[in-house]
């Protein structure tokens, strides 16, 4: 079976587990969804009711089959009872999901370029004093949390409000939820540049840990590689030292940075709990929060399953493009 | 015939040292483990002796009783190293108490990810075959989603107290233990003291405890280290979201979610808790890299 097969399947079957795990675990868990709207002292009569209404008193397995019949026939999620009353889950996340994609596009847009860069620096000048900035960088990148982090941005940069992905007073309606994607092509650059001015701190500090972490990546598989023959080879041809180190040496330490780099994209994807909440950033990450803290568990399992699908699918997605950059891959089958 | 008998006497090898200390000398120059020790060590110390160290007490108000003037967000002062929060508490005293908290949920939970994860590793590494393959496509299943949504669902269905999150916390850890462990495993079955103990007869739980497992003690004591370091970010994380927890406890993530509310009245009140769990994070990641550094032969 072919590399990109088995991985498509063994994607579709992580998901259905996941899906399943998170389904009957809020179904079993003590304090399910009923005890938790009604509290612990609704009567036993009214919980049986609304047990009922929900079909949660009906056998697992047929939950399971009506809930994914509703899924794929009518888009149909449930409905939050707590977070935003009455409204449709999947409205919701149709709303919320945009806002992640767009932190995440944009935090990479930072991280990649900054991480190879320092990657790169710090192989090429191993040991000196560049190579220790960088390693200090990184550790520092992966040790002072998002939370604090966000809040140091937001109180040193207090002319760029941060909160909402447009200033409260600008009325904007987006046609696809993507603000930034969308307004330049509406010829709307006033709404882009605001846009692009909400999203500037929570991004940054979203992508210090991708950065931290892509730096390290590049780094080691740099070293690996300039030290290589081939590389000498091209030197001792006459080669400059920047085209051997970019256009000889990194093509080949490229593909585990790609590797870790969409690895990190599928982290951000899923919602970057942590950022969204210092930054009030409508995003899926802040609406799993919301549900939690309100123990809204239809907002909580359709949320988990969006983040257990976006991770899973953007895996793929980087596995494939790992096939696509390296040959070697194709056909072995391992 | 003699000649040989009286051949140069034997040149004993020197008596063997003990691993344990040539790891401590290599300790001794590595840059990273002394200040990763060093900020360890005063974390520790703020665990243990909280109350010496400590100028007042987690919840007390130490300048209400100057009539009348407001004493909550004060910036760093004699009195008050790092400030006041929005209670009228004192900072620096909170961040001392807050070790306690930080440092037993994040031990707690590495403790347990480890007490999970090490048998799994070295049962999967050891037998092979089918246990192997199941034991390790479970480990993937759970790899294969963000270590947050793990969280989520597990303070979803427990919400209070501190026990969900350092349950939370181990359970994101487990994989990382049972993958390496296995690794380690699966290097030491083939090696020959591994193959003469089976062929003497030692049953299968002799080997794996007596043989398999101390030759898996350092990848174990670096991935504490460094877990700890992941765990105090993690508990502090959860803390912070407001999910999990007792947001009254003298905890770093319960009081950089109390300063962001206040961020317009002071920033200090958030200092002093970031701080704290950034240096506790370095230091335990600092001093995990100098012991992988000192355990790796090459």
């Amino acid at each position: 079976m072919s590399f990109l097969l088995r991985r498509s399947l063994q994607a579709a079957l992580t998901m259905l587990v996941a899906f399943l795990a998170v389904f009957v675990a809020i179904r079993t868990l003590p304090n399910n969804p009923v005890l938790a709207r009604f509290g612990q002292h609704a009567s036993p009569e009214r919980v049986a009711r609304e047990m009922a209404d929900q079909g949660w008193d009906r056998p697992i397995l047929e939950q399971v089959g009506a809930f994914l019949s509703g899924v794929f026939t009518e888009g149909d999620l449930g409905e939050s009872f707590a977070v935003e009353p009455g409204r449709p889950i999947a409205q919701l996340l149709g709303e919320r999901i945009p806002a992640t994609i767009e932190l995440a596009l944009a935090a990479s847009l930072i991280a990649a370029p900054l991480g190879i860069a320092a990657g790169i620096v710090a192989a090429v000048w191993k040991n000196g004093l560049p190579d220790i900035v960088v390693m200090i960088g990184s550790l520092l990148g992966v040790c002072v949390p998002v939370f604090f982090l966000g809040i140091l941005l937001m109180s040193i940069f207090t002319s760029l409000p941060a909160g909402f992905r447009l200033p409260i007073s600008m009325d904007y309606e987006s046609a696809t939820g993507f603000v930034l994607l969308e307004a330049p092509f509406r010829g709307e650059f006033v709404v882009f540049f605001a846009a692009l001015k909400q999203i500037l701190l929570p991004a940054v500090a979203l992508s210090t840990i991708p950065a931290a972490i892509i730096s390290r990546i590049a780094r080691s598989g740099m070293i690996d590689v300039l030290s290589q023959d081939y590389v000498r080879t091209a030197r001792a041809k006459g080669a400059s030292r920047s085209r051997t180190v970019l256009a000889h040496a990194f093509p080949n330490a490229a593909i585990p940075v790609a590797n870790i780099a969409g690895f990190q994209l599928g982290m951000l994807l899923s919602g970057a709990v942590l950022t969204e909440t210092v930054f009030s950033w409508p995003g899926l990450g802040r609406l799993m929060v919301d549900g939690v803290q309100a123990s809204d568990y239809s907002v909580v399992q359709a949320g988990a399953m969006a983040v257990a699908g976006t991770f899973v699918i953007v895996n793929f997605a980087v596995d494939a493009f790992a096939v696509w950059l390296d040959p070697r891959l194709r056909g072995s089958g391992s | 015939m003699s000649a040989l008998v009286s051949a140069q006497p034997i040149e004993r090898p020197a008596a063997p040292e003990s691993p344990w200390l040539r790891t401590l000398v290599k300790l001794r120059g590595n840059a990273k483990a002394w200040v990763g020790g060093a900020l360890v060590t005063i974390f520790f110390a703020f665990a243990l002796f909280a109350g010496l160290l400590a100028p007042y007490g987690p919840n007390e108000k130490p300048s209400r009783s100057e009539a009348g003037e407001v004493a909550s967000n004060l910036p760093p002062s004699v009195a008050h190293w790092l400030g006041t929060d929005a209670n009228e508490y004192d900072v620096f005293s909170r961040v001392v108490y807050g070790a306690k908290l930080s440092l037993f949920a994040g031990g707690l939970s590495i403790l347990a990810a480890m007490l999970i994860g090490v048998p799994i590793g070295l049962w999967a590494g050891y037998r092979g075959g089918w246990v192997d393959s199941l034991l390790m496509r479970g480990v993937d299943v759970f790899l294969a989603f963000p270590g947050v949504l793990i969280a989520f669902l597990v303070l979803a269905a427990f919400r209070n107290g501190w026990a969900p999150v350092i349950a939370a916390v181990a359970l994101i850890n487990v994989p990382i233990f049972a993958r390496q462990v296995r690794v380690s495993a699966l290097v030491t079955k083939h090696l020959d003291y591994v193959e003469a103990c089976r062929a003497i007869g030692a049953s299968r739980f002799y080997i794996l405890r007596k043989v398999m497992l101390p030759a898996a003690t350092s990848p174990i004591i670096v991935l504490t280290t460094l877990g700890l370091g992941n765990a105090i970010l993690e508990v502090a994380g959860l803390a912070f979201l407001g999910i999990g927890g007792d947001a009254g406890d003298p905890e770093w993530g319960s009081m950089l979610n109390q300063a962001k509310e206040h961020l317009s009245a002071s920033l200090w009140p958030a200092i002093g808790p970031g701080l704290a769990i950034t240096l506790s994070a370095l230091g335990f990641n600092l001093l995990g890299d100098a012991l992988r550094d000192a355990f790796d032969p090459r």
